[in-house]
């Protein structure tokens, strides 16, 4: 099993208290598994992603485990979280278009970060050679300042930086929110290429924009409040969603071809809760159509089929309606 | 970047320009008759003041047309004339700022140069360490808000008269005459120290201020915390803080000229140290508007030139600006 | 726009910011000298009172000057000189900066590049030694001219300042949006991109208040001030004169300095903890 993570939990500490931001997050992503990682804006998804490599002030590890490649890591001790990062987990994060220092040629600014790294850059260079060929960069790039680089050439040397080690786990984070929808398209190719030429093991895509997930991603986990909703293959979630917030958010994207006076444009009505001090139970409850008295009591992230978790009383309800009609059938 | 260096010539030149007509302008926008004001001052006999007026009116030439006035006053300019010193009649301007000169580049060359290098590394060890940071950080904007001369009237109070460690007027020993020998040395060291000191310390303050909160502002910037999430040690990370933090702390120094020109004046004058701000002190005491005119031409040349000086300096440190930056510069 | 949470939000932030509290406290200390300082002496900053040269007493608060002036008087009077010259002179320069400024910014282009000619020209002259050559040609000096000519040569760093606000906030949706509905530009200054920069205007202002009572008190200290009234970098300037530090009468020129120091220094604190209230990355946990 490649990255397996049980009972994370990350708070945010603010003045007026902790923000709970990720409650006891379960799940495993296998070799070679893409996972998207979606939900709305402060969902946690983010602070999941940084949990896993950069875990700093103001966030504040509470509870959890982290195993990678059967390896415990260590992610609430920055010092020895350091032995890991570049080498066994790596990110490209979302402000990757300003994450090169503008005042250092990038090639010296890859040779010093190496060397820092204990890594000879002599020997590293002509594989990173090869891989700023594969993403279509000129190799005189290295001999380049940041600043003469378009936006879109400089997330591409950002993951090529970032995967330059061959990580196990590779976090995506929101890579392609800036960018147009052709650039998009093609960024997203690139990962699931790095991942097919074994550049990287696992990936985690963080991202809003479920479109680029339906193109690349093997799994999609869905999170709604800082808990987890949903995790399964791409396919089910998009077309066999269980949980009630997924079937919204599945919904309320366009359909090519449809018009407005066909089907409306539905969104979700209401908003997220604050976490700072969330609702007991299930976080969905207070938005969810389907809600009712069970939802109080916080549901488990429980496999209702293979390689398909759901944290829903009501999927779980159904599943057991549908359980006993097969073998009433049966 | 030749380009950015003819406009830079040009904005200099075309500042130097207007500087000095400004400097002819004045006096002949100031209500009265200079020269009859200049000598009613000197409290002369009145046929000597006849003859005098006449002179000067043929020397100022201002029997002349305005346009000619202006185009002589050039042409002296180019020639080193600035007129003769009427304090030190019949001495010539120039060769009153030319003896004072000296003393300013010994009093100003170390007190800029050492309060920059090390207000801005204090500043950089302040922002990494929480109890330096407590103590140095007030100190600092104590220091930076301490107007010149004030500072100069303690430590002269102080160091000068209560504890008699330091001499508190003039260059040198009234005793002796400026000649090489170690005495003299000695007495130059012992004279120049207090006005060294106040003005290293006010300036200290400002650059420290600076550097610290350039450093953490660097620290938090996108591409340190890429360079962390990679793994890299903090002393990598550091460096490259601050050497970008000192980018505009180069530039600051160009902007503080005006400043430090002023609270050099005020050192001086509570020093009685003979340099330029002495000469102006002693030139607006005693009407001497040739000496006065003089002074601010010297003024303006030296911060022309050491503004001149810094942008050359800036253009070879930080590589963007050799990358073909347009705009902005000028 | 600033709504009455926003508002609330800041003022709970900025009660609580130790180095505003700290700040501002100084500040009102010396406000309230400034405005009760001279009621509570019956002489005023020339008149002879007494003996000469004379220490700290309970008579003498700040004890006498050379010639028998009574310094406490002195100093209460300067003080409303120099707030005087703070807020005229920095204010002055705050206005003028922030309107080249903020055309510089909005028009961009030829204006543009004028005006920025026109700030660094200004900039790279050293203040004084223009203020230097205007003042010695004057006769008669008041505290109001003063602060004029101050406030025409110091508003450069503003400019720029502005400026650069400017040009980052035009570039913003909701100004193209007023631009696009036929908004002249004027209005679209004053009502979409002025609201949003009022916390930086604030900062500015407070900086070149300070900016202005130190260069009055050098220029003063010189014996550029003014001729008729009296002020802080006018007593100090006496005192040197009048031989104040070889015969170590230290209340004639430390009270001064001391007061200039704390006004500016609590003004850099005030602005530091200001914006921390109006920054919400700047404030610590």
């Amino acid at each position: 099993m490649s990255l397996q993570v049980q009972g994370l939990t990350v708070y945010y500490q603010t003045l007026w208290g902790d923000v709970r931001a990720l409650e006891n997050a379960t799940f495993t992503v296998a070799d070679g598994e893409i996972m998207g990682l979606a939900g709305e804006s402060g969902c946690g998804k983010t602070t999941l992603g940084h949990s896993l490599i950069l875990l700093k002030p103001p966030m504040r590890f509470i509870a959890g485990r982290v195993t990678l490649d059967g390896q415990e890591l260590p992610t609430w001790d920055m010092e020895r979280m350091n032995a890991f990062r570049f080498t066994k987990v790596s990110i490209i994060p979302q402000y990757a278009m300003n994450a090169l220092n503008p005042t250092r040629k990038i090639g010296k600014m890859i040779a010093e970060l190496l060397e820092s790294r204990k890594v000879r850059f002599k020997a590293v260079l002509p594989e990173l050679k090869r891989r700023l060929d594969l993403v279509k960069l000129p190799p005189d790039v290295l001999n380049m300042y940041p600043i003469e680089l378009s936006g879109g050439m400089k997330q591409r040397m950002v993951m090529v930086i970032s995967t330059l080690l061959n990580p196990s786990l590779l976090i995506a984070d929101e890579i392609t929110s800036a960018l147009d929808v052709a650039s998009q398209k093609a960024v997203a190719e690139m990962l699931a290429d790095f991942r097919d030429l074994g550049f990287v093991n696992s990936l985690i895509v963080i991202t809003h924009d479920m479109s680029i997930l339906y193109q690349i991603a093997d799994s999609i986990l869905v999170m709604y409040a800082g808990q987890l909703a949903e995790k399964a293959p791409a396919d089910a979630i998009i077309h066999t969603p269980r949980h009630p917030y997924t079937r919204l958010l599945i919904a309320s994207l366009p359909e090519v071809g449809v018009r407005y006076s066909q089907k409306r444009l539905m969104g979700i009505p209401g908003r997220p809760p604050l976490l700072l001090h969330p609702p007991s139970g299930c976080r969905f409850r207070e938005r969810c159509p389907l809600a009712f008295e069970r939802c109080l009591e916080e549901p488990p992230f429980v496999e209702l089929e293979k390689g398909h978790f759901v944290a829903c009383w009501k999927a779980l309800e159904e599943e057991g309606e549908r359980g006993e009609r097969a073998y009433v059938e049966a | 970047m030749g380009r950015y260096f003819r406009r830079k010539l040009l904005f200099y030149l075309l500042t130097f320009f207007l500087a000095v007509t400004i400097d002819w302008l004045i006096p002949r926008f100031m209500p009265g008759d200079p020269v009859q004001t200049m000598l009613s001052r000197a409290a002369m006999r009145a046929e000597a003041t006849q003859v005098i007026y006449g002179y000067y009116v043929r020397a100022f030439g201002l029997d002349l047309p305005i346009w000619q006035q202006y185009l002589n006053f050039w042409n002296a300019l180019f020639h080193g004339d600035l007129g003769v010193s009427l304090w030190l009649f019949p001495k010539p301007v120039i060769r009153v700022i030319l003896d004072a000169v000296p003393y300013d580049i010994l009093l100003l060359l170390p007190a800029i140069l050492l309060s920059w290098f090390a207000g801005n590394n204090f500043g950089a060890i302040a922002a990494r360490r929480r109890w330096l940071d407590n103590t140095v950080s007030p100190l600092s904007y104590i220091l930076t808000a301490t107007p010149y001369m004030w500072l100069a009237l303690l430590l002269a109070w102080a160091l000068g008269i209560v504890l008699r460690l330091f001499p508190i007027s003039g260059a040198y020993s009234y005793a002796m005459a400026p000649h090489l020998s170690w005495a003299f040395i000695g007495s130059l060291l012992q004279h120049w120290f207090l006005p060294f000191a106040s003005l290293f310390l006010v300036m200290f303050g400002g650059w420290a201020i600076g550097m610290r909160n350039m450093i953490i502002y660097e620290l938090e910037a996108d591409y340190s915390r890429y360079l962390e999430a990679l793994g890299a040690p903090r002393g990598l990370i550091r460096k490259y803080a601050f050497r970008n933090a000192v980018l505009p702390q180069i530039t600051g120094l160009a902007l503080e000229l005006g400043k430090i020109v002023a609270g050099a004046l005020a050192t001086e004058v509570v020093f009685s140290y003979p340099g330029i701000g002495y000469l102006i002190l002693q030139a607006i005491q005693n009407k001497d508007y040739f000496l006065l005119q003089g002074c601010f031409l010297f003024i303006i040349i030296g911060v022309l030139l050491a503004n001149f000086a810094i942008d050359i300096v800036y253009v070879v440190v930080d590589p963007r600006t050799r990358v073909g930056m347009q705009g902005e510069m000028a | 726009m600033i709504q009455a949470k926003q508002t609330h939000e800041l003022l709970y932030f900025a009660l609580r910011n130790s180095k505003l509290r700290l700040g501002l406290a100084v500040l009102l200390l010396f406000v309230l000298l400034a405005l009760v300082g001279p009621l509570l002496t019956d002489y005023r900053p020339y008149d002879y009172v007494g003996p000469g040269a004379q220490p700290p007493s309970s008579r003498y608060w700040f004890g006498t000057t050379t010639f028998g002036q009574d310094v406490f008087t002195q100093f209460v009077f300067g003080l409303r000189a120099t707030f005087l010259v703070g807020l005229v002179g920095g204010g002055l320069a705050t206005l003028i900066g922030v309107l080249i400024g903020f055309v510089a910014g909005y028009r961009g282009g030829l204006i543009d590049e004028l005006l920025n000619m026109l700030t660094n020209i200004v900039l790279v002259i050293p203040t004084l030694a223009v203020l230097l050559i205007i003042a010695a040609y004057l006769e008669v000096r008041g505290v109001l001219i003063e602060s004029v000519f101050i406030g025409c040569t110091a508003w450069p760093w503003a400019a720029r300042a502005v400026r650069a606000q400017t040009f980052s906030l035009r570039a913003r949706e909701f100004v193209d949006l007023a631009r696009l509905s036929g908004m002249k530009p004027l209005k679209i200054i004053l009502t979409e991109i002025a609201p949003n920069m009022l916390s930086y205007l604030l900062l500015v202002f407070i900086l070149q208040f300070g900016g202005a009572i130190l260069i009055a008190a050098t220029l003063d200290f010189i014996g550029l001030g003014p001729t008729n009234a009296i002020s802080l970098g006018l007593m100090m300037n006496n005192a040197v004169l009048w031989s104040a530090l070889m015969l170590g009468m230290w209340w004639w020129f430390i009270p001064p300095g001391i007061a200039i120091t704390a006004i500016v220094g609590a003004l850099y604190v005030t602005n530091v903890g200001l914006d921390e209230v109006f920054n919400p990355k700047l404030r610590e946990m």
